[in-house]
Parts: C-alpha cells; structure tokens; sequence
C-alpha cells in the first residue's frame, strides 16, 4: 500500500485531500462539471485498490469457501477468512468469533433484533432508541415489539439535535431490554454521547447495539474501548462494496443466539431428527456468502488503515467547520443540525426552495448531494420540515467542493428570485 | 461556455416563470367539503404528498377542483395547474389530459387509460414540458394527474408514480 503521503506533520490536512486521486469515479464530469460528490452518508465511492481486488479475485480466485480441498476454493477461503481477521483488528474486536458477515447494517439489526431479543423479549418489556435513528434503526424494533408485545421507547432530541445523556439515562429501567442507538446520526452527523450512556446502560446490566455505518468511516472504532454489546456497519459506506458489512457481537452473546437463518455452512452436521449448528462466527452465516464483497471490504479497510483513522478524522472536522461556516455565508441558509459533537453531515434549507427542487438544481452543477428525508422521517417531523439537502463529507472531499455547493446554492437563489 | 449556458436553459426552462407563479401561489389549494372524488398521490422517495379533490356534477362535469399538501415546485405547480385546467370539464375530458400530459412528460403512453388524449391541446401545461431533460422529475409533474386519474376511475389505493 503507498498511499500514505504523509511528508510532515504540516503537511497531514493536504495529504488527506489528495487521496481523491485514489477514487476513479471522482474523476468524472456530470453535467458538463467537475463532479463534486457530497453523498457519501447514502453511499460512498470505492478506491481503485478495492476495485482492482474484488476484479482480481473475481478473476483468478473464485470458488466456494469452506467447502472444497481445491486449490481455488482455499484461495477464496483464504481471501474470505483474511478480510475478517482484518476487519476484526480494524474495529479492535477480541476474537474473530464475533465478526459476523451481514448484508449490511439493516440486516446486522434485524439479526440481532430476531435471534437476540426476540426468543426473551415479553409484554412489559421495553427497547430504547433515540428520536434520530435511521429508519433502519426503528422498524427492526418495531417488528420484534410487534411480535412480542414489548414496547418502543424514544429517547428525546433537543433543537440542536443532540441526545442529552441524562435524559436518555433517566429512561433507563428495569424493562429495558434492549438499548439501541446511533454511533452518528446519518441525517445531522450528531455523534451521541457514547461513554456516559453505555456506562450507565451496562451498571444495569442493559445490552447496547451500537449503528455504526455512519462512523466506521470517518473515526476510528475500538468496539473494546466503546464496550457495547453489538455494532453494526456497512462496507458501502467506508468505501467498499454494496451488499457486505458487520455484525460485531460479544462472543458469550453470539454463543446463546439461535441461527438467523438455516442453510449451508452454518451446520455441523445436519440429520431429519435434528441439526447440530456451526461454530460462530459461521452459524450465523447461512449459504454461500457474499465473498467478493467481503474481499472488498477487507480491502477498503486496508486503505483506510493506510491513511490512518485519526487523520481522517481530523482532516474532516477541519472540513465539516469549513464546510458549516460557508454555508453560514448564505443568506437564506438554515442549519438543521447543529450539535457540538458533529462527524462528517450538514443538512440545510435555502429560503423556502424544497430540496428536491435544490438537489436538481446543484446536480446540473455537478454536485450530488442527497435531498429528501433521509430515511430518518421522525427526525424532518420534529423540525416540522418535509426534508433537507444534505452535503455528507468523506475523506476525498476538499475544499473546492464545499466552495463548488455555495455556488451552487447561488444558483439556486438566482432562478428562484426570478 | 456553451456547456454552462446550457446548463442555465435547462435549469430556466424547468423553473418557468410560470411554474414558480403556480408553486408560489397555488390556485385553489385548500380542502373542497362537498368533494365527490378525491385521492392521495404519494411520492415515497421525495415525501411529495398531494391529496386532489373533485366535485363532480350528476353530468360528470367537474364543477370544482382543491388540493392540498405539499411537494417540491414542480408537484406544486402541476396540481394548482390540474386545478385550473380541468374545472368545468367533463371527466372523460380530464382523463383525456391525464393522458396527454403523461405522454408528452414520459414520452410512453399511459397504460392507465384507454383514450390516448390524441388531438388534446395542453395550452398553459406545456409549461411542465422542461421536466423532460430531467427524467427524475417527471414524476414530480405528474404526480397530482396520477391522483385526478385514481380519484376519477375510483381508485382506492393512494396513487404513486413508483
């Protein structure tokens, strides 16, 4: 890996911003304008290097895993099993026992969401989440409540979109089975208050699912340190492919779930009067998995590892201030989502222009930002707003492309002024 | 040069004037009490939510047309246009326009209807007709004639343009 420019501390912010070389997609005109790509929270772009390594798996080392003496298929087994370990180290999970292979965070929820509450959760019973959970983060709960008469309780947000920790903790009861919440925001970039609320949830012996997706790619995560019970992410959000991510669960909790699904490869031996199940992580890892994926993944890890999780986080907190003083520059601008501990998001509005009507606008420009709701719905009622545009950083972004979107919203103004 | 200017034409002929005259000041928007017809069109991925309401007359001419809700300026605009246009019609003339429209918007005819709104001259609607550089967008303009179509053949389900 020769990714690392790193020359001199002064030289730390640059170095950062050049890594855009690395992503092929960002060298592309869009409308007849440099691309400038500010969609990173719904989906980021993938360097070469994860490119070229799921191309060269695919062509020189596909087959099944786990299953075939083949040279082939140990290569693929090899690649497979080589990405976990990489991926259990990026985190800092104790053993690989506890990185399961999911589809993604949504599906990494609801398999904690079936196979760990479900089987115990009972009517009086409460799960807790935050009002700006991504949906992802609610209908899983909402389900398992549904199927066993417990409750879903919602922590509250305050105007700046910030969980206060006491708040949330005064809620913390009994029958509170279950504690669920946003690493970072996806629609404010609000990081939570994580140690006082974990802290307080495990002196009461409450398990806590962390949603990780929009974190793991813009901070570096020690799932030890944050001592949560489970944490989910997306490959597609840290740059690797679509279809791949993470269930880190604690080993003693993996070990008393029921599969998720039954199928190949999460069996030991399977007979008509009863089935003996894989060892973790492979019994929750039903049929042929997504191993090109996972190669992926393993690759994208390999990158960001090459850049250093601490630089990027701190490159890209220089970037978001930047990115939140300019916008605060336009007359008309309204932040929606302005809380101290902020990663890598600004929603905004520009005078009553709907944002779907911006996002069309900017996008003649060249510039992608996401509009709408955001999958978060609950977090546009409590503003009483429909939707936001919203510029969502990573690690490519520079500061021609914050520049690139206020003159965009200038645009904007322009025709709407007419 | 030539590329940014076109830019701008696209982006003016999207936004006519006429356009952000209706998304600013929607004509008849509001609940109609006596409405004989009425639904919901939803937009799911943009949260556009527009519900149409009609009073048709025992000749089953629309003596009046509401709406409420909201959207961006082009779904906005495209309702207060329906309301306008489809007052005092007859509402096979409406389905008529509901097809005209979506085939001139779309350029596929609607499977929806039967009368291809051959010979139909849209008049001010012809002011939507910048969506069709932005094909993301059609549905945005055509997301309250969808409604008119649901409400008038009866339709239960909320109309989408998904």
């Amino acid at each position: 890996m020769s990714h690392v420019r790193l020359t001199d501390a002064e030289d730390n912010i640059v170095d950062i911003g050049n890594c855009r070389a690395d992503f092929p997609a960002l060298a592309q005109n869009v409308n007849d304008h440099p691309l400038v790509y500010l969609d990173s929270a719904a989906s980021s772009q993938q360097p070469a290097i994860v490119i070229d390594t799921v191309a060269e798996y695919q062509r020189h080392d596909h087959a099944n895993v786990h299953r075939g003496v083949h040279t082939l298929s140990q290569r693929a087994t090899e690649a497979y099993e080589g990405a976990r370990d990489r991926i259990c180290a990026f985190v800092n999970a104790a053993s690989r026992r506890e990185a399961v292979y999911t589809s993604g965070t949504t599906e990494s929820i609801n398999l904690v969401a079936q196979s760990f509450c479900r089987p115990t959760l009972k009517r009086g019973d409460k799960i807790l989440i935050t009002h700006l959970e991504h949906h992802s983060n609610i209908v899983p709960w909402q389900l398992v409540c549904e199927q066993t008469g417990a409750e879903l309780l919602v922590a509250p947000i305050d105007q700046r979109g910030q969980v206060e920790a006491d708040t949330l903790i005064a809620q913390l009861d009994d029958n509170v089975k279950m504690l669920a919440v946003a690493h970072v925001s996806n629609a404010l970039g609000t990081v939570l208050p994580l140690p006082d609320i974990i802290r307080e949830a495990r002196s009461r012996g409450i398990p806590v699912l962390l949603d990780g997706a929009q974190a793991v790619p813009h901070m570096a995560v020690d799932v030890q340190s944050l001592d949560c019970d489970f944490y989910t992410f997306s490959g597609h959000k840290m740059f690797g492919p679509t279809g791949i991510g993470i269930l880190y669960g604690k080993e003693a909790h993996l070990e008393k779930m029921p599969p998720y699904q039954g199928g190949g490869d999460m069996i030991l031996e399977v007979r008509f009067d009863g089935t003996t199940y894989n060892d973790l992580p492979y019994k929750f890892e039903a049929g042929t998995p997504n191993i090109s994926g996972a190669v992926g993944l393993g690759a994208a890890v390999d990158y960001l590892q090459s850049l250093g999780m601490d630089r990027i986080a701190k490159y890209e907190s220089e970037l978001l201030a930047y990115l939140t003083g300019q916008l605060q520059t336009v007359d008309g601008v309204r932040l929606i989502g302005t809380a101290k501990q902020k990663a890598s998001v600004q929603s905004f509005l520009l005078d009553d222009i709907h944002p779907h009507d911006l996002g069309t606008i900017l996008d003649r420009q060249g510039v992608a930002v996401r509009t709408g709701h955001h999958c978060a719905m609950p977090v546009m009622d409590f503003y009483g707003i429909v939707g936001t545009a919203r510029a969502s950083l990573a690690l490519y972004n520079n500061r021609q492309d914050v520049d690139a979107l206020v003159d965009g919203l200038g645009k904007a103004k322009e025709i709407f002024s007419r | 040069m030539t590329s940014m200017a076109q830019t701008g034409d696209e982006l003016q002929d999207l936004y006519r004037e006429l356009i952000l005259d209706h998304a600013r000041s929607p004509r008849h928007f509001g609940k109609l009490p006596d409405a004989t017809h009425s639904a919901e069109g939803i937009n799911p991925l943009c949260g556009d939510k527009l519900k149409m309401y009609f009073r048709v007359d025992g000749d089953d001419r629309i003596s009046d047309a509401r709406f409420e809700g909201s959207g961006c300026a082009i779904s906005v605009a495209s309702a207060s246009l329906l309301t306008d246009t489809v007052i005092g019609l007859h509402t096979s003339e409406a389905l008529q326009y509901f097809s005209a429209l979506v085939t001139r918007l779309a350029g596929v005819p609607s499977v929806d209807n039967e009368n291809a709104g051959d010979g139909i001259n849209l008049g001010k609607l012809r002011a939507l007709e910048g969506v069709r550089e932005f094909p993301s967008r059609v549905k945005c303009a055509t997301l309250a004639w969808h409604a008119l179509n649901s409400a008038i053949q009866r339709k239960s389900q909320p109309a989408t343009t998904e």
